[in-house]
């Protein structure tokens, strides 16, 4: 009996398998997360990257988008690329920090147009190298690139091996150091710190015995108003002088921040949509939030409220009829 | 390593001559044929680390794979008919799970809990439960659990399933149980971080992805010991029923399995165990939850944050745990039908009154004022603690200049001198470690585990992760050694230990980082740190176990040869227990790995960093080759470690 049996279970599993297959293409495009619009809640899914100026600008439209607009918001933590990819398949509704990424904004929002800019965030980010203001004052000439090899020594410890530290940050984070370093010949060692949070407890820890350190860091930053620090002048940023990797051996450019949406969500997400798009805010607001968060350990929720009871005036223009 | 060979298994007593001659000289023949190969190979082959020419790169042709998924995933049948189902059949299931707990409110949950808990351990442990689920909730961690519960529950089930239908064809097939072996033993050293980038490769971030590697890494533990439970069935039982005219499917289903039920409630009870500690990692590929509140508080150096998430997750985790564990207990009982049935009725009515009572008193929420906020209290604890103990402590030094002295003095002479030894005399040296402890198989395994590592040309980055598992393994030895003893002689510092131990090996690896990194600053110190934390607890318990287990008729009649204390420990304890040392040590290296690995989140560098760069940027190819040097790393150093016979499971 088992032996007569066997195989008919055998074809009804093919059978059941092929009913679920054939049942139709699955819309790869359409990938909500399964957190989403749970018990009738219209849901909006944000993408937090790893920094805290990102969370402040997701803390204060989720704020909004629940206390005025009537929305349950989920918050996902995701990298920069892959949240692009998460953007393209509907898991996660939008970006509200991109910091440019000009192979993905090519693939997704120009050829498969399943990603549409949702404009400015109105903050103008920056990335370079900094070392402390206590240090820059003792030795002004450190903020030029070509007398950093002179401050080696003093930048050394024990993970650069011999060499100058130059503290770099999150994997996720976009970096031309290694090439730098190698093309403007400075006897540094890039020592990745794996995480925003490992390199901030490092500076702060350094802040506090008044160590001199060489960091990689960007603007806007909570950060800067805790540990006062001066940028390192780099060889001046020139249009597309950062084209190849590999060959790049001038400053950061000065990149004006945008939001992306999914494209179906700028469509078909009524007003949580064109909230979104009209979120824009100055470099000072969003560093009070983040400095709330990250500093005095808000949570981002009560954080994202003092803000938006002290500034109606500026969100009042973002909430559409 | 000194007592080799009294360990290597005695060639059997008939055959002797020259056979029985070689395996008593072992150690020495193979030493100066180690000896002898090294003379050959300086000579022969140089000097320097994997040469180039070995070498195959893979960037090229993982890119273009990466490139073609991204670019036909909406397109091509492949993702439509298949893999697109799969993702939405976990996408509606999670969900459903979800959208349950959510209607059942926290009050129904919290009963539901406690009356199933109830039911299956007794009156204690559903205590525990009610106040578990009542603590995440005053946390205010209600609905981060609730996804966690809604996704643990579906990748369980899909593991046991999955772990069930593996190892029932293993149990029945000894040419099933013959290739599925090893695949499994495998599966379970691997460094759960390894899991993630193939997963991400097909489904994207997100829960899908979360939920399959979830089930990758926790179906092998239900899979092994329903194999090992059907295999180990009596044979005179077994012939009872063959010759009362039994069928084969009833032999299985009468005979087979009820004997089998105690491996297979600890299959179950370790798979809900990894699958937990699987679903707190998979935040990193988007799995939400808990494990994503502790990411994201460790994105703002938030130790307080990421404790208020660990605690439901340790609460979770001793829950499930003690609750499977003492279903596995109570099976010896004999069972109640009747009135078994009435209690889970009973059961199943308190939930429902309890979930129906709360909607009706109030919301299905947790209330918003009934939350505590721990967040402060710890970060100023924290803050102390780095204010204090980092830097300057007069006689001893801050812990920053432990972490410099550590990494300047063990972790960069350790590192540099295995990227100086030539290429081929790190292979000789783990091919004489391996058939030291233990058989030629094992060592062919490790030898070619290592020589891929060099292929893939990620061979000085992999000795970079080695150096940092080897300084962290000696600690962790020394540490867990010295405490398990310790252990085994006073039923006091037992007692005092446990249930330091059954926490501390259920927090999630990410929560060791944040304080690590305060204590110890940026760097390779820190992730080794972490991971001595980490892989201490199995340690010790493995130790202690082995120590209590030695014979007390040989302890006795050592005592009363006349042995002192010390004495009885050097010479009679420690060589008896010396195959759970021997195990002790092969835990202590995988799970040393798998932290170290994650280390490269606070800037252990090498490996770790590769693949968190890899997910982190999209760049599956240089993920992916990190990902399978960990693989090949970890296969090695179990091999390498691994006593002539295993335990099953991983842990104690």
């Amino acid at each position: 009996m088992a032996r007569t049996r066997t195989p008919v279970v055998a074809l009804a599993s093919a059978a059941a398998l092929v009913a679920v297959a054939g049942c139709g293409a699955a819309d790869m495009t359409r990938q909500a997360s399964p957190f989403a619009n749970a018990r009738g809640a219209k849901t909006v899914t944000l993408s937090v990257q790893s920094w805290v100026g990102a969370q402040a600008n997701v803390a204060v439209a989720e704020y909004l988008l629940e206390h005025e607009l009537g929305y349950r918001v989920d918050t996902v933590q995701i990298d920069e690329v892959p949240a692009w990819d998460a953007l393209s398949q509907g898991r996660v509704d939008a970006i509200l920090e991109d910091w440019g990424h000009p192979d993905q904004e090519a693939r997704y929002v120009r050829d498969k147009k399943t990603i549409r800019s949702g404009g400015e965030l109105g903050v103008t980010g920056h990335i370079g190298w900094f070392v402390p203001t206590y240090f820059a004052k003792q030795h002004p000439d450190v903020t030029d690139w070509r007398n950093l090899d002179t401050y080696a020594d003093s930048f050394r410890t024990a993970e650069s091996g011999g060499k100058g530290q130059l503290l770099d940050g999150s994997p996720s984070y976009v970096t031309n150091d290694k090439a730098l370093v190698k093309n403007l010949g400075l006897d540094y060692q890039v020592v990745f710190s794996g995480s925003e949070a490992a390199q901030i407890t490092q500076i702060k820890q350094f802040a506090k015995e008044k160590k001199p350190f060489l960091t990689y860091w960007y603007k806007p930053q909570w950060l800067f108003e805790q540990v006062p620090m001066t940028e390192v002048k780099l060889p001046a940023y020139k249009e597309g002088c950062d084209a190849e990797p590999e060959k790049v051996a001038c400053a950061y450019p000065h990149t004006p921040l945008k939001k992306y949406l999914n494209a179906r969500f700028a469509g078909a997400g009524g007003r949580a949509a064109t909230f979104l798009k009209n979120f824009s805010w100055g470099t000072e607001d969003q560093n009070k939030v983040a400095l709330m968060i990250a500093d005095q350990k808000m949570s981002p929720q009560d954080a994202a409220k003092e803000w938006v009871d002290a500034n109606e005036k500026k969100w009042r223009a973002w909430i559409p009829e | 390593m000194t007592a080799t060979a009294s360990a290597t298994p005695a060639a059997p007593l008939g055959t002797a001559g020259p056979a029985a001659s070689l395996a008593r000289h072992r150690t020495t023949l193979l030493l100066t044929g180690a000896a002898v190969l090294l003379v050959l190979g300086s000579v022969l082959v140089g000097h320097g680390a994997w040469p180039a020419s070995l070498t195959v790169d893979l960037d090229g042709p993982l890119g273009d794979v990466s490139d073609w998924i991204i670019d036909n995933r909406d397109t091509h049948p492949l993702f439509l008919y298949f893999f697109g189902h799969l993702s939405n059949a976990v996408v509606l299931s999670v969900r459903g799970v979800y959208l349950v707990l959510l209607a059942a409110g926290w009050a129904g949950v919290t009963a539901a809990a406690g009356l199933i808990a109830w039911r299956v351990a007794g009156l204690r442990l559903a205590v525990t439960a009610v106040v578990a689920f009542l603590v995440c909730a005053v946390l205010g961690m209600w609905v981060p659990t609730m996804q966690t519960l809604a996704l643990m529950v579906i990748a369980v089930l899909a593991s046991v399933g999955l772990g069930a239908v593996l190892g029932l064809a293993a149990g029945l097939s000894d040419r099933v149980f013959r290739v599925l072996r090893p695949v499994l033993d495998t599966m379970q050293v691997m460094p759960a971080f390894a899991y993630l980038l193939p997963v991400v490769l097909v489904f994207g971030i997100g829960v899908p992805a979360a939920v399959l590697a979830t089930v990758v890494y926790a179906a092998p533990p239900m899979a092994r010991l329903t194999a090992l439970g059907l295999r180990d069935a009596d044979a005179g039982v077994m012939e009872a029923a063959a010759s009362l005219g039994a069928t084969g499917r009833q032999r299985l289903f009468t005979a087979r399995l009820p004997l089998a039920r105690r491996e297979l409630l600890l299959g179950l009870n370790q798979t809900i165990m990894m699958a937990l500690s699987m679903a707190v990692i998979a935040s990193v590929i988007g799995a939400g939850g808990l494990g994503d509140r502790v990411y994201q508080a460790l994105a703002s150096v938030d130790v307080g944050a990421a404790l208020a998430a660990g605690i439901p997750i340790v609460l979770l985790a001793v829950v499930l745990d003690r609750v499977t564990a003492a279903a596995g207990h109570r099976l010896g009982a004999a069972p109640r039908p009747g009135s078994a049935r009435l209690g889970w009725a009973v059961a199943a009515a308190g939930t429902v009154v309890a979930a129906v009572v709360a909607r009706t008193v109030a919301s299905t929420g947790w209330p918003d004022g009934w939350t505590a906020d721990i967040t402060r209290p710890v970060n100023t604890a924290v803050g102390w603690m780095t204010d204090h103990l980092y830097s300057g402590v007069p006689v001893v030094g801050g812990t920053a200049d432990w972490a410099g002295r550590f990494t300047t003095w063990v972790l960069d002479p350790v590192r540099d001198a295995l990227q100086w030894l030539p290429w081929w005399a790190v292979l000789l040296l783990i091919a004489v470690l391996a058939l030291l402890i233990g058989t030629w198989r094992t060592m062919l395994t490790a030898v070619l585990a290592m020589a891929a590592i060099g292929v893939l040309d990620v061979w000085d980055p992999a000795l970079d992760t080695l150096s940092q598992v080897l300084a962290g393994v000696a600690v962790t030895l020394v540490a867990g050694f010295a405490v398990g003893i310790a252990a085994s002689r006073s039923s006091r510092v037992e007692a005092l230990l446990r249930p330091v131990l059954d926490v501390f090996q259920t927090m999630p690896q990410f929560v060791y980082l944040i304080p690590v990194v305060a204590l110890f600053g940026v760097g390779r110190a820190p992730a080794v740190a972490a991971a001595v934390i980490y892989a201490l607890p199995a340690v010790v318990r493995i130790t202690t176990q082995g120590m209590n287990g030695v014979d007390p008729v040989t302890m006795e009649s050592s005592r009363s040869l006349g042995a002192t204390g010390f004495q009885q420990l050097l010479k009679v304890q420690l060589p008896l227990a010396r195959p759970a040392l021997l195990l002790a040590v092969n835990q202590g290296v995988v799970l040393v790995l798998a932290v170290v690995v994650i280390g490269g989140l606070v800037g252990g560098g090498s490996l770790g960093y590769s693949a968190v760069f890899g997910l982190a940027q999209g760049d599956l190819a240089t993920g992916l080759v990190a990902g399978a040097a960990i693989v090949l790393l970890g296969l090695m150093l179990d091999r390498v470690t691994q006593p002539t016979r295993r335990r099953s499971g991983k842990g104690a």
